[in-house]
């Protein structure tokens, strides 16, 4: 589904990615984990298409079409989605109308027909229980006095009704605590699925207990420097990254 | 340019005398002229006018109307009269009352809505009270013009607790003229002890006709008085708006102004309140949208005369293209008004790099004992709003449109008068790209 090789990327000429290499197939679920600074939100946002992240050599291939030259609004239409690690508030743009001209731009793109007011909001009803968020939130202008958890519940919330084929979570766990941690896990991994990838973006191990990947990887100075099983997680939480650093420099 | 603009002013007063009832205005017009021809037009010398050249307007030499206003069709103004609004409604075209056109519905004892040519005969003594409030120093070119040539407008007078539940919509509408005219509506209104009323001033342009609407509206608020203000400016793009409101509030009075702008070549709001006894309070709500090469200017003005008074104003502008804009809040605390609540805000959003916005909140602080604050933004369209939207597959048009839309509705969504607040979202994204997929936003 996802390819990306050798890929360099720099943000504001600062060099972030130096050569990543991932390769992600439909059905399965990436951890991408690393310590501050060593580019995951960039990998994240840029497989988004947020501007000011200039590809500087290398490819991004999904469902085999080449995504560095595609519109965020292109991408998100052919089935990337982007649980943001900050989603920012957007004052007098309601959240269900958000959510409902999102909903129609895709169906545009497929040539499908819109949904209809009910059909839409039997879907939103369904979907809002995933993440037991309050449904009074939902009329609100998109993420505004909401709490933290309550945003990151929305993104979660967003990405059920939308139904990516493609769903990177960028830090989803920080701020959260038990609880919240609980209801974000159970809402993903209800939507695993044998056609959708969902790529976890995140530095702690934590969210790994609910949400079992099938591979681990180390990002580390822009690099994937280690990939493995769920049991790599656990290694780096017991043992920190710097073992995998001086591993990567020895080898 | 403005020696013969007064010149041509001056000839057409003096033309115009022989058709003018002599009433007891006539004292009124003819020391507003006389200070018109020596003061003159305002001048960007003039702090007050820094910003925004009336040259355009002066070297005009516009001429009255001669359109008679019942000539217009029914089918014309019914296409514009807003129907879902159920109010009380003073049509004038081109500056000129039109019997026929206006309804006016059963009205309670002792109230007074009519046209100003008939007041004038009726209500003289009301009439001569309180008009014409502005000073020598307040007066400038534009309102001793308005007041030189007094003969069209509106008169609205309540009684002591009189409540008038229906909107009053004073309709003016300019156009289907081929040669340029300029008209001086004058409204006066005057709300009585406990009275409550919701009055609508709505300029429209019907064409492209060269014209230039030059207004004054004066308001007296009694006590305890309640007014609800709405100003929707929708000139034609080729016209040129001049407008003044002037408010003196008595104890307890309450004022809410929301201000539109949305038409118009070259146009200047000016609004003036004066909190002349305790407890006496205005809102002040404005937006204004510009595109292309117009101009709005805005200049609000409080002023804090006695304790417990209080002026919260919001002000949003949205400039497109080469549009200009100015906004001036002036906040003036005199003395003796401790205690004053004094809010405002002014914030721009610039959608191109040739639009141009020039804001001065201002404050001047007399009193000690005082909560004011006062702030002015500009900026553009918010990156990580946009990105947001578009990472929903929202297209980068649309996505602009939504947040331009939401920007302007801060203020917008003010309105408490349902049929007026959904015209008004209309029209603003109307004016925006891909309004067909944002209009459902507005529902």
């Amino acid at each position: 589904m996802l390819s990306i090789k050798n890929l360099h990327v720099s943000v504001d000429k600062k060099k972030i990615l130096k050569g990543l290499d991932l390769k992600v197939n439909a059905g399965e679920v990436h951890a991408i984990m690393g310590p501050n600074g060593s580019g995951k939100s960039t990998l994240a946002n840029v497989l988004a298409g947020r501007d000011g992240y200039a590809v500087t050599a290398g490819t991004i291939t999904y469902k085999g079409k080449n995504l560095v030259e595609m519109p965020p609004e292109v991408r998100a239409c052919e089935g990337i989605f982007l649980a943001f690690q900050y989603p920012v508030e957007i004052p007098g743009v309601n959240n269900i109308y958000m959510l409902k001209a999102a909903m129609n731009a895709i169906r545009a793109y497929r040539g499908e027909l819109p949904l209809d007011a009910i059909e839409f909001l039997n879907l939103v009803k369904e979907k809002v229980k995933l993440v037991k968020l309050k449904e009074e939130l939902l009329n609100r202008s998109v993420n505004e006095g909401f709490s933290g958890g309550e945003k990151k519940r929305n993104e979660i919330f967003q990405m059920a009704v939308l139904e990516p084929k493609l769903a990177i979570l960028d830090e989803t766990d920080s701020g959260l605590d038990i609880d919240a941690l609980k209801i974000v896990a159970e809402g993903v991994n209800s939507l695993r699925h044998h056609d959708r990838a969902i790529i976890i973006v995140t530095h702690y191990q934590r969210l790994l207990n609910y949400i079992v990947p099938d591979q681990v990887h180390v990002l580390y100075d822009g690099k994937i420097i280690k990939s493995g099983h769920r049991e790599l997680a656990l290694q780096l939480e017991e043992k920190g990254y710097e073992w995998v650093k001086q591993e990567a420099a020895a080898a | 340019m403005s020696t013969s603009a007064i010149k041509h002013y001056v000839d057409q007063f003096q033309h115009l005398q022989k058709d003018l009832i002599s009433d007891q205005l006539q004292a009124q017009r003819q020391s507003a002229i006389e200070l018109l021809q020596k003061t003159g037009f305002p001048t960007t010398r003039q702090e007050n006018w820094k910003y925004t050249d009336v040259r355009p307007i002066i070297g005009k030499l516009f001429n009255v109307a001669t359109l008679n206003p019942e000539n217009i069709s029914t089918e014309t103004i019914e296409s514009i009269r807003l129907h879902e609004l159920d109010c009380h409604e003073l049509v004038f075209i081109n500056g000129r009352f039109s019997a026929g056109h206006s309804r006016l519905q059963a009205l309670p004892d002792g109230v007074v809505i009519k046209d100003l040519a008939s007041a004038l005969k009726d209500h003289r003594q009301l009439i001569a009270e309180h008009i014409s409030g502005f000073s020598a120093a307040e007066h400038n070119g534009f309102t001793a013009l308005n007041t030189a040539f007094i003969r069209d407008g509106a008169l609205i007078c309540l009684p002591p607790n009189a409540a008038i539940e229906k909107p009053i919509n004073l309709l003016y509408l300019s156009g289907l003229h081929d040669r340029p005219f300029a008209s001086h509506p004058r409204n006066l209104i005057i709300l009585s002890e406990n009275s409550q009323a919701t009055i609508i001033e709505n300029y429209i342009g019907l064409d492209d006709s060269d014209y230039f609407t030059n207004t004054v509206t004066e308001v007296c608020m009694k006590q305890n008085a309640h007014l609800q203000h709405y100003k929707i400016q929708q000139e034609s793009m080729q016209a040129y708006h001049i407008g003044s409101l002037k408010i003196a509030q008595g104890q307890s009075s309450r004022v809410e102004s929301h201000s539109i702008s949305l038409g118009g070549a070259l146009v200047r709001n000016d609004i003036h309140s004066r909190l002349e006894a305790e407890g006496a309070g205005i809102i002040m709500n404005g937006l204004y949208m510009a595109t292309g090469k117009q101009h709005v200017d805005n200049h609000t003005r409080v002023d804090h005369l006695q304790p417990h008074t209080s002026s919260h104003e919001i002000y949003r502008g949205v400039l497109n293209d080469h549009a200009r804009g100015v906004f001036n809040g002036k906040v003036i605390v005199h003395k003796d008004a401790q205690k004053t609540d004094a809010v405002q805000s002014n914030a721009n959003l610039l959608l191109s790099d040739n639009a141009e916005v020039d804001t001065k909140p201002e404050l001047e602080i007399y009193a000690d004992d005082v909560k004011c604050a006062h702030g002015a933004t500009v900026g553009q369209l918010d990156q990580d709003m946009l990105f947001y939207l578009r990472s929903r597959s929202i297209d980068a048009h649309t996505a602009k449109s939504l947040l331009t839309f939401a920007f302007a509705d801060e203020v917008i969504r003010q309105i408490k008068l349902d049929p007026i607040r959904k015209r008004l979202e209309s029209l603003v994204i109307g004016r925006l790209p891909e309004a067909d997929l944002i209009r459902e936003f507005a529902a």
